[in-house]
């Protein structure tokens, strides 16, 4: 089946800065489509080269199989819905939906059903009359979902729609744009910068960075197994040690941090070399607490430590752990099981991980 | 504290109500006053509207008025027509330096009087100028060609004249208008026209209003331009004010002269904004 979107080679250059390099992806029809990176990686320079608006410097963007390089954004079978969406003011909410039907030249007649249709389906039945700023934000975002889901496009662009909610709302529409995605049975290509939009709603998710594609895939490979060490940094939280490789059997390593400890990792694959240098990655949540050492005895990786802050978040709380022989402090996640309800700043701790949630990348600097 | 507030508001308010009460409001007590005046013998006056009858009973008055109405109708028009399309480049297509050069350029003949300026007009459009020279040499025409004294070279000069008033609110209100939104409607399915009639030209209806409403003052108002430019045929109402103070001493139909203007000035004003649903809040605000 040929995918709906499909990327070959894409790349723009400003003058001397390269916004996207080299970057090709497919997109299967129906799929659920992210981009992440952080801010001013490239994402809506991709974006705005498939809706038409910029020109790629080589490359070339296919929609169905058929290359649209030639095709002018208005003829373009993609819409987008803008980081700020961009909702006309000057129009009514029913003129704001219809605007791209009575382009498409449809019948006053045909437009009023299907506005009626789409505002019913997305939940806002009878608002057509209402001014633009009559409306909250989650409700804009809607409307404009609303206002290109009418013209039945095969691929739908959001850059980061969900930027100016504020956090609940944001959390809200997540599942929203979810079963959205499913009820018009689309193709979302969607980009932000925040991971957890990305992980909760995605098929599939492209980590970006500086232009280009570090890892793609489903969220559990990106947060399981990120291939490179912008992706296991990026991608949910990690404690991170740079050092030189010491040991190395098979895909286990041993590597000697900069602050003195030592430290069992997995290199998965990578070739890791005595005396290379090398990063470890280690997630909060991977991390056991014990408060006497024979709780993490059946690990590799063992820590004495104090703790140095509680960071009370409800289900997400976190302790700051310091490590008695290096200094170094470690963020840990704190389990809920009520065990720990009493811990205070200063009590020693046990903490220890296995190598296989250690990840290990070659390079990295001090 | 509140007593304070109030002496502070007092005296901010007092230079606006003192110009407004002796050059605005206490001269056209005044004009009125003249101007409901006759004169029915040497330094004998009654009450009475005989100047605005003259004025409705007088042909060449009534088609001078009517002619200047529609002869600033459409340089305003021609102006918006001329400026759209500038104001748009400067505010939505140049970038950076240009934008803000471009913008100057608009400034930059206002620097000099408006003499001067008019008096540019003159050089470059007279028998003797540099437009009848350079016909001439490329050989289009054989003799002098004479481009001044009509109402096309008092027209341009209008237009000359009254470009930047049209442009400054015009980029204001354009640069408001949010580029995604143009690019919205790009990606909809809108062409350039229907984009410019639909998005781009209700968002600056205010600034296009206000535009029209001063360019349009302006050259109702002009004197120097028709005057200068313009020939025997495009009498200009303000020169018939000017005749009537100036040289025939007349000033009590000169007075009737002036507030039919004004009328006439506001009815035109008030219809514009009628047609276009604008209100004056709205568009100054
Ligand atoms: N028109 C342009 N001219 C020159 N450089 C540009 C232009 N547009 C974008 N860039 C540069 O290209 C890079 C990528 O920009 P882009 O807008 O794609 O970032 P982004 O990933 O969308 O960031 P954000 O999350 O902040 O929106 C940036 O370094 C930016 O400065
Ligand atoms: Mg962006």
């Amino acid at each position: 089946m040929t995918p709906d979107l499909e990327c070959v080679k894409l790349t723009k250059t400003f003058d001397t800065i390269k916004a996207v390099d080299d970057v090709s992806f497919q997109v299967p029809a129906g799929s659920f489509f992210s981009i992440l990176g952080p801010s001013g990686c490239g994402k809506t320079t991709i974006m705005r080269m498939v809706a038409g608006f910029l020109d790629p410097t080589s490359g070339d963007i296919q929609i169905k199989g058929k290359s649209v390089l030639d095709i002018a954004p208005n003829k373009r079978p993609v819409n987008m819905v803008f980081q700020h969406l961009a909702l006309f003011p000057m129009m009514n909410i029913g003129d704001n939906i219809g605007y791209g039907l009575r382009r498409a030249g449809a019948s006053k007649a045909e437009i009023a059903t299907k506005v009626g249709e789409v505002l019913e389906r997305i939940g806002l039945p009878g608002i057509a009359e209402r001014k633009v700023d009559q409306l909250s934000g989650g409700q804009k975002q809607r409307i404009a979902i609303a206002r290109c889901m009418v013209l039945e496009p095969d691929v739908l662009l959001l850059d980061e729609p969900l930027g100016a909610l504020d956090l609940k709302l944001r959390e809200h529409m997540k599942i929203e744009l979810k079963s959205l995605q499913s009820a018009f049975d689309t193709t979302f290509v969607y980009i932000t910068h925040d991971q957890s939009e990305a992980l909760v709603m995605s098929d599939q998710v492209a980590v970006m960075n500086e232009g280009r594609f570090e890892q793609l895939g489903t969220a559990r490979e990106l947060y399981y197994d990120p291939k490179t060490p912008f992706v296991a940094g990026f991608v949910g939280d990690s404690n991170r040690w740079s050092g030189t490789v010491d040991a190395s059997s098979g895909n286990e390593v041993r590597i000697k941090t900069v602050s003195g400890v030592s430290l069992t990792g997995s290199a998965q694959g990578r070739p890791l070399a005595k005396g290379d240098r090398a990063q470890v990655f280690v997630r909060p949540e991977a991390i056991r607490v014990a408060l006497k050492a024979d709780g993490i005895s059946a690990f590799e990786n063992r820590i004495v430590g104090t703790v140095s802050s509680l960071l009370f978040n409800g289900a997400n709380s976190r302790v700051l752990v310091r490590d008695d022989a290096s200094g170094g402090e470690i963020d840990v996640a704190l389990p809920q099981s009520g065990e720990f309800a009493s811990l205070t700043k200063g009590a020693p701790l046990h903490i220890g991980w296995n190598a296989g949630q250690a990840t290990c990348f070659a390079g990295g600097t001090e | 504290m509140r007593a304070e507030a109030r002496l502070g508001f007092i005296l901010l308010l007092t230079p606006l109500l003192l110009w407004l009460t002796l050059l605005i409001i206490i001269p056209h007590i005044d004009m009125f006053l003249i101007s409901i005046r006759e004169r029915v013998a040497v330094r004998t006056y009654e009450t009475g509207f005989a100047n605005y009858l003259t004025f409705f009973t007088e042909p060449l008055y009534l088609v001078t008025f009517m002619r200047t109405a529609l002869m600033s109708v459409l340089a305003t028009v021609m102006t918006l027509i001329i400026a759209f399309p500038v104001s748009y480049y400067i505010a939505k297509i140049a970038k950076g330096r240009l934008q803000s050069a471009l913008f100057l350029l608009c400034l930059v003949p206002f620097w000099v009087s408006e003499l001067v300026r008019t008096f540019g007009w003159m050089i470059l459009l007279r028998e003797t100028g540099i437009f009848s020279n350079l016909l001439q040499f490329v050989g289009i025409v054989d003799g002098p060609v004479e481009m001044l004294y009509n109402d096309t070279a008092m027209m341009v000069g209008l237009i000359y004249t009254s470009m930047l008033f049209m442009v400054v609110p015009l980029v204001t209100t354009l640069e408001s208008l949010d580029d995604s939104v143009i690019e919205a409607g790009y990606d909809l399915g809108g062409n350039a026209i229907t984009v410019t009639r639909e998005i781009v030209i209700p968002h600056a209806t205010p600034g296009i209003v206000s535009g029209c409403i001063v360019v349009f003052m302006l050259s109702l108002g002009n004197y120097l331009t028709p005057t200068m430019l313009g020939g025997k045929e495009s009498l200009w109402f303000t020169e018939l004010i000017y005749s009537q103070f100036i040289v025939r001493f007349n000033w009590e139909l000169g007075a009737a002269f002036g507030f039919l203007l004004l009328g006439l000035s506001s009815f035109i004003v008030w219809i514009a904004l009628r047609l276009t649903g604008q209100t004056l809040e709205k568009t100054m605000g």
